[in-house]
């Protein structure tokens, strides 16, 4: 029976919460702490952390998370399914019709619209995401250097991440072993 | 082989996708757009202004268009665009979901370690150069209009400097500027005088 609650919930939450990412943590952590009472809320707290710091998307690894302490690993694969399924049915949908509709001339003027906007949309979270990541004069460069080898030198940004990744662990250590005695 | 192909780029994606959903935008941009011509930067814009306005991670969102569209613009049909889609909105969950499991199976407390502390702040900063490159690419005469000074390229020009002063500065619900762009090309580019 839980299996069925577990996929419902995150269904639920998949497919009413436009905007996604950071806007869903209100309504599931009112879904999974308050309605069905699964996980207190420091543990969600724990678990949005942890979701966080792991590659992905933040909502399926929280599902992946809530799934597997209720079930193990099938639970686990229960949610993760449950989260992405209305979105995956949604897009087809619009999918299968949009790719019918774009010869008319009034969708066509309405996206010419929309296209700056989105753009627009993408050059937001550069100047949000350097207040967060506390960007300053010393590790500006970080983010320079990353956009001049994709954008210049056409590297792809995966091997950006696996360097930063590289890069962070070994500068990690070295501090690690400074203060220590 | 489109299938393999769709597989392969959106295991990668997800497995280095750290730092929400317009990290991914930019990973799949570079991968889908730059890298194996799968759509134009048009396309992407629209699928990204679509994946926006229906419910859902925009990360699944875009990945499931994406494969779709690859698919079809392959020459398939229907229904093996449906597999498509529905292959690279999978693939995208794989290794993050394997990483969870077996966080949760080897650590019974997850740990605070600086190094990792570290990682994610270097990754952070990382994922700022990332998303700024994306938008780089998106900065196109096919989403502005050509030439200068003609009534799509100021329109959209008027429309991007009010999405980031509202988004960015009034802190607007995303929805309302796409709402907004919508209504205005539906309006301004019906009624216009063709050129």
């Amino acid at each position: 029976m839980k299996y069925c609650s577990l996929f419902g919930t995150f269904f639920k939450v998949g497919a009413t919460t436009i905007g996604g990412g950071f806007a869903m943590i209100p309504a599931l952590k009112y879904e999974l702490v308050h309605n069905h009472g699964w996980i207190t809320e420091e543990e969600f707290t724990n678990y949005m952390v942890v979701a966080q710091s792991m590659p992905g998307i933040f909502i399926a690894n929280m599902a992946t998370a809530v799934g597997y302490k209720l079930k193990g690993t099938r639970g686990a694969i229960v949610a993760l399914l449950g989260c992405a399924a209305a979105p995956i049915i949604f897009i087809l949908l619009i999918a299968a019709v949009a790719h019918q509709l774009n010869h008319i001339a009034i969708v066509e003027h309405i996206f010419m619209g929309l296209r700056p906007v989105v753009v627009a949309l993408i050059v937001v979270p550069v100047f949000t995401l350097a207040r967060s990541a506390h960007l300053t004069w010393c590790n500006c460069w970080i983010p320079l250097a990353t956009l001049l080898l994709i954008v210049l030198c056409h590297i792809s940004p995966v091997w950006i991440v696996v360097a930063a990744i590289a890069g962070g662990f070994l500068w990690g250590a070295q501090r690690n072993k400074r203060e220590l005695p | 082989m489109i299938f393999l192909q769709l597989f392969l780029t959106f295991l990668k994606i997800g497995a280095v996708n750290f730092g929400g959903g317009y990290s991914m935008l930019a990973l799949i941009e570079n991968e889908v757009v730059d890298r194996h011509g799968w759509m134009t930067t048009t396309e992407f814009t629209d699928i990204v202004a679509l994946s926006q306005m229906t419910p859902g991670p925009i990360g699944i969102n875009v990945a499931t268009y994406t494969g779709y569209t690859a698919v079809i613009s392959a020459g398939y049909n229907i229904p093996l665009a449906v597999c498509g889609a529905l292959l690279a909105s999978l693939s995208v969950l794989i290794i993050p979901f394997s990483l969870m499991l077996l966080l949760f199976a080897v650590l019974s407390h997850t740990q605070e370690h600086k190094s990792i502390k570290t990682v994610m702040a270097v990754l952070r900063l990382t994922v700022i150069g990332i998303i700024a490159a994306a938008a780089c690419s998106l900065l196109t005469i096919d989403n502005f209009g050509t030439p200068a000074l003609s009534l799509q390229f100021i329109t959209s020009t008027l429309l991007f400097a009010c999405t980031i002063y509202f988004v960015w500065h009034k802190q607007v619900n995303p929805l309302w500027a796409l709402l907004v762009g919508g209504i205005v090309g539906g309006l301004v580019y019906s009624f216009a005088p063709a050129p």
